[in-house]
């Protein structure tokens, strides 16, 4: 593999593919974009089949003096990876949810979601601090017109306010880019995430990252611009949203936030958890009275994301890797949830719960992928929700039994409000005579729907595939950390193991002279 | 043998003024029948000026060599780079004019009059001398050159009373900024003993009073007028609106370049001793312009005025990299400037395209409603000037205002450019908004009509250097900037 530019590649192909969109007739641009997503999810699948785990920190690294000012730099390491392999993942199952529900314009609509893919993959990838601002921020582009030519009713506040929002955030973040660069002489992010700010300037520096980043994930009070994107863009849109663009956030935090400004980390740790707990708490209580499934999920994944912030600021091995996960699950899960809301969509074209009921006597496969995804969401043992939901609680815990206890009420509402959210649209009597006549999922809607099913389940029984290529990366990270990290009031002391299981039978004890003594008796 | 040189120097302003002159005779005789052909000589004569700059340009010239008719005119790497950006501002002019001028929107009388052309070549010789100034009386000469050809231009749709009244509004304003101008330069010349660049600055050095201060205030304020930075800005969005849209488009551009390249100038090279008297004023029209261009824009329904409230909102930021006041900063602003010109002839020039069947312009946001399902080709590339405008990338707007905010942080004015980057995200909100009335409301099905080769080309060509593509003329862009800057603070 050395030499061959495979991330660059893994730009090009969606970006030729956009190209061929713009010109190409209906039918042709959605088999142009489905073929397209579908070279590069195997570009991804080469690339982490390629990838070294326990190899250098920063593989598939490729270089090119193109531009003034800042470097083509691209590399990723396995927090990158794994997110760029959601991206991936996640895009040739949006192109076939617009499959049909796409009518108007088509060939506009894939090229956005193939620039899209572009741009997800290059904000992952980059390793210059511009290039990555560049990334980061032209995917306002696709998304504003996503939301606003293909959206529903309330579509212009919706995008205005979404672009609005994340390019205020983003600007001062930019002016703090400058700032730093100019101190450390050098965009390259490898260096700058070993490069020690005065403390001073960390405060700063940590809070215009944190106004970008903070509307990214987004962390409440900021997250009003995300039921409105959310539910005003199509569905597709929405699992780009939920799966992936709310992950840059999070993947700002772990790159930028908190290696390059470790103290300004440990100092802020309290505005973190104080806004992740109100979040937890209110959006979970927010999401139980919504009638609009979609606002329903939207407001899910706020809580969700409030977990991955605090996981990630709990300073330990432990909350990195389970907000990593959560991250991935999350992408996964939420993705699919709006998948499942577009499927009956389609069919009935409103999002109100109470127009459904009783779903799974005439539409039981539905029924089942639709219960599965509400497991993994609550967080059920098996499903990848699970996984991540308790390394991040088991992290905080060590920093802040209170922020532990707190958090992990969100887990019981989360159980609440999607329990009874299923309850409403699968189970009980068929009162809506309409919504009793829909069929139950086609081909098209299997082939969306169970690989993500079968990624939710792998992720959930045998999560060491995704952590084995981060362990390295994070704990590079964690070591540094490590200096600033707060005292945890958990006091964790380990006590030394014990020296045989605690049901093992007294002459099952390997060693050979208490068996011969044994034997003597 | 001296003025052999002298002459060898300003090559370029000679071949623009004998191509006037005759040009001017083909149109006593030739009448506007001659128009096309007048044009297209025009063009030719700005094109061959423009390839006598090249090697100067390549090579970086700067020095006493440049030094012409006894230290009038200074033909340094910044003049060559500046008269680059106008000729070729000019050139773009000259190709949108003859579609406009036959259309209806032209009013009783068809067809381009044949003094169009001989007029911008007069301009463009007015800027050249402008940029190229190297005393207070050579920087007035070419500005009066350049504003008094501005001014007919304006006005050049005689029965139009729009356009009359643009050509009036300007001449007036346009004849008091020139007014305060001049005060402040006499008060230069009274309290320093020179009009030449260098006597002025070396007249200012050490405590300065309160008389060479007003005249440095006032020679800015005049300045202003003519970049139309906030508070000088209120002629613009009327002159704009009101002139015959290919003028507007000349407008916004190539006077836009000479009258910041001259204020730069002026304020390195003859206030350059002086820096805390000036900077504060920069940084405050810089700022004014930023947030006013951005909140008057909101308002708009005409396109043009719009676009006129987009220009101040530039100038804003061209004037970010004025305030720094180090070489970095000039060369920032070198490079938005060339950007800053691609976007807006490309806007113009879009803007010339929404011709009806019959013809006529459209100029309002209810005529562009739903442009991208009637005209996809046009509304992408606005959409591509609209977001480059607003700074997002990956567009080459991105890079421009990337190069500024550089610029002010690495010289220590975090705190500036903090309010100036918060400050365009307002400016934002109206250029979505051109972007929304084209592609998520219902078409209005008005823009029909065809337009020329001409328009394409040009429309093509500024788009793809706003698109990501541009990004690769960055580096020869910021070479070719940097040396220009350098030129300028070699007397510093």
């Amino acid at each position: 593999m050395e030499g061959l530019p495979i991330l660059s590649l893994m730009m090009l192909a969606p970006l030729a593919g956009a190209a061929a969109c713009l010109f190409a007739g209906a039918a042709a641009a959605r088999w142009i974009a489905l073929g397209a997503t579908l070279v590069t999810f195997v570009l991804g699948v080469v690339l982490w089949s390629n990838y070294q785990i326990g190899g250098p920190q920063w593989q598939f690294t490729e270089e090119a003096n193109l531009f003034a000012g800042f470097q083509y730099k691209l590399g990723i390491d396995g927090i990158a990876l794994m997110l760029i392999m959601l991206s991936v993942f996640l895009m040739p199952v949006c192109i076939l949810a617009s499959w049909e529900s796409v009518q108007k314009r088509v060939g506009e609509y894939m090229a956005a979601f193939l620039f899209m893919e572009v741009l997800m993959i290059g904000t992952f990838a980059a390793q210059d601090l511009f290039l990555f601002y560049v990334f980061f921020e032209a995917g306002l582009i696709p998304m504003y017109l996503i939301i606003g030519v293909w959206g529903g009713d309330n579509r212009i506040y919706a995008s205005y306010k979404f672009f609005l929002y994340t390019l205020f955030g983003s600007v001062l973040m930019l002016i703090a880019m400058f700032w730093m660069v100019a101190e450390a002489g050098t965009s390259d992010i490898p260096t700058l995430m070993q490069y020690s700010f005065p403390a001073g300037a960390q405060t700063w520096l940590w809070l215009a990252f944190f106004a970008s980043f903070a509307v990214k994930v987004p962390m409440w009070p900021l997250h009003t611009w995300l039921p409105d994107a959310h539910v005003q863009a199509p569905t597709a849109g929405s699992v780009i949203l939920a799966g992936v663009l709310l992950k840059l956030g999070g993947y700002g935090f772990i790159r930028f936030s908190l290696p390059m400004f470790p103290e300004a980390s440990a100092q802020f740790a309290w505005l973190v958890f104080a806004l992740s707990m109100i979040a937890v708490v209110y959006t979970s209580l927010v999401a139980l009275v919504q009638t609009d499934m979609k606002k329903l999920i939207a407001y899910s994944s706020v809580a969700h994301m409030a977990i991955v912030t605090v996981g990630l600021f709990a300073f330990n091995v432990q909350g990195l890797e389970g907000a990593m996960i959560v991250m991935l699950s999350h992408g996964l899960v939420s993705g699919a949830l709006f998948l499942c809301v577009g499927v009956i969509y389609d069919r009935l074209h409103t999002r109100e719960i109470a127009r459904y009921g009783g779903l799974a006597i005439n539409m039981p496969y539905y029924a089942l992928f639709f219960l599965l995804f509400t497991m993994a969401s609550i967080g059920l043992p098996g499903t990848s929700g699970f996984v991540g939901e308790f390394l991040s609680l088991a992290g905080i815990y060590q920093t802040s039994s209170l922020v532990a206890l707190i958090c992990t009420t969100g887990i019981i509402l989360g159980a609440a409000y999607m329990l009874y959210l299923y309850r409403r649209v699968a189970f009980g009597g068929q009162v809506n005579e309409d919504a009793a006549a829909m069929r139950d999922i086609s081909a098209r809607e299997w082939v969306m729907m169970a690989p993500i099913a079968a990624a939710v389940m792998w992720m959930g029984v045998y999560p060491e595939s995704f952590l084995a290529p981060m362990r390295a990366d994070i704990a590079v990270l964690d070591a540094r950390l490590a200096a600033a990290a707060p005292a945890g009031d958990a006091k964790l002391a380990p006590g030394a193991p014990r020296a045989a299981a605690a049901n093992a039978m007294p002459h099952h004890e390997g060693s050979e002279t208490s068996s011969a003594k044994e034997g003597a008796h | 043998m001296e003025f052999a040189a002298s002459f060898a120097l300003v090559m370029p302003e000679l071949v623009l003024i004998a191509a006037g002159l005759v040009l001017l005779l083909v149109a006593a005789w030739g009448g506007d029948k001659a128009a096309r052909l007048i044009a297209i000589a025009a063009a030719a004569a700005l094109f061959a000026a423009g390839l006598l700059l090249v090697p100067g340009l390549h090579f970086g010239v700067d020095g006493p060599a440049t030094l012409a008719f006894g230290g009038l005119i200074k033909v340094d790497s910044f003049a060559l780079f500046a008269k680059a950006l106008i000729y070729l501002a000019a050139i773009g002019a000259l190709m949108i004019a003859p579609p406009f001028f036959d259309g209806p929107s032209a009013g009783s009388e068809r067809g381009m009059r044949a003094e169009y052309p001989v007029l911008i070549l007069f301009a463009a010789v007015g800027m050249s001398i402008m940029v190229s100034a190297n005393d207070f009386m050579s920087l007035y000469l070419g500005l009066e050159l350049n504003s008094l050809s501005a001014y007919v231009l304006a006005a050049i749709l005689r029965r139009d009373p729009r356009s009359g009244e643009a050509g009036l509004k300007y001449f007036v304003l346009g004849a008091l900024a020139s007014g305060i101008l001049l005060y402040g330069m006499s008060l230069l010349y009274g309290f320093t003993g020179g009009t030449s660049f260098t006597a002025v600055r070396a007249g200012l050095t050490g405590e300065m009073g309160y008389g060479a201060l007003f005249g440095v205030i006032f020679v800015l304020s005049g300045l202003a007028f003519k970049i139309s930075a906030v508070p000088f800005h209120m002629w613009t969005p009327d002159v704009y609106e009101g002139a015959p849209t290919p003028v507007t488009a000349f407008f916004a551009t190539a006077p836009k370049v000479a009258a910041v390249a001259l204020t730069a100038r002026v304020v390195f090279e003859v206030f350059g001793g002086q820096v805390a008297a000036w900077q504060q004023i920069v940084m405050f029209m810089a700022l004014a312009s930023i947030i006013f261009g951005a909140l008057g824009a909101i308002g708009q329904e005409n396109l043009k005025r719009l676009l006129a409230y987009s220009s101040i909102n530039n100038i804003g930021f061209i004037l970010l990299g004025l305030a720094v006041a180090n070489a970095d900063g000039a060369s920032a602003m070198l490079v938005y400037l060339f950007i800053y010109v691609a976007m807006s002839l490309g806007s113009f020039v879009a803007l010339l395209m929404l011709r009806g069947e019959d013809g006529a312009l459209f100029e309002t946001f209810a005529d562009i409603r739903g442009l991208s399902v009637t005209q996809p080709a046009i509304a992408w590339a606005l959409l591509l000037f609209m977001f480059s405008l607003a700074g997002i990338p990956p567009l080459l707007g991105f890079y421009s205002k990337f190069v500024v905010f550089q610029a002010t942080i690495e010289a220590g004015l975090v705190a500036f450019g903090a309010i100036a980057i918060a400050a365009s995200v307002i400016g934002a909100f109206y250029y979505i908004k051109f972007v929304k009335v084209m592609f998520f409301d219902e078409p209005a099905g008005v823009v029909t009509g065809k337009s020329g080769a001409a328009h394409w080309v040009l429309l093509g060509l500024t788009a793809l250097i706003v698109s990501p593509l541009g990004y690769l003329l960055t580096p020869s862009l910021t070479d070719l900037a940097d040396k220009a800057a350098a030129s300028l603070f070699l007397t510093v």
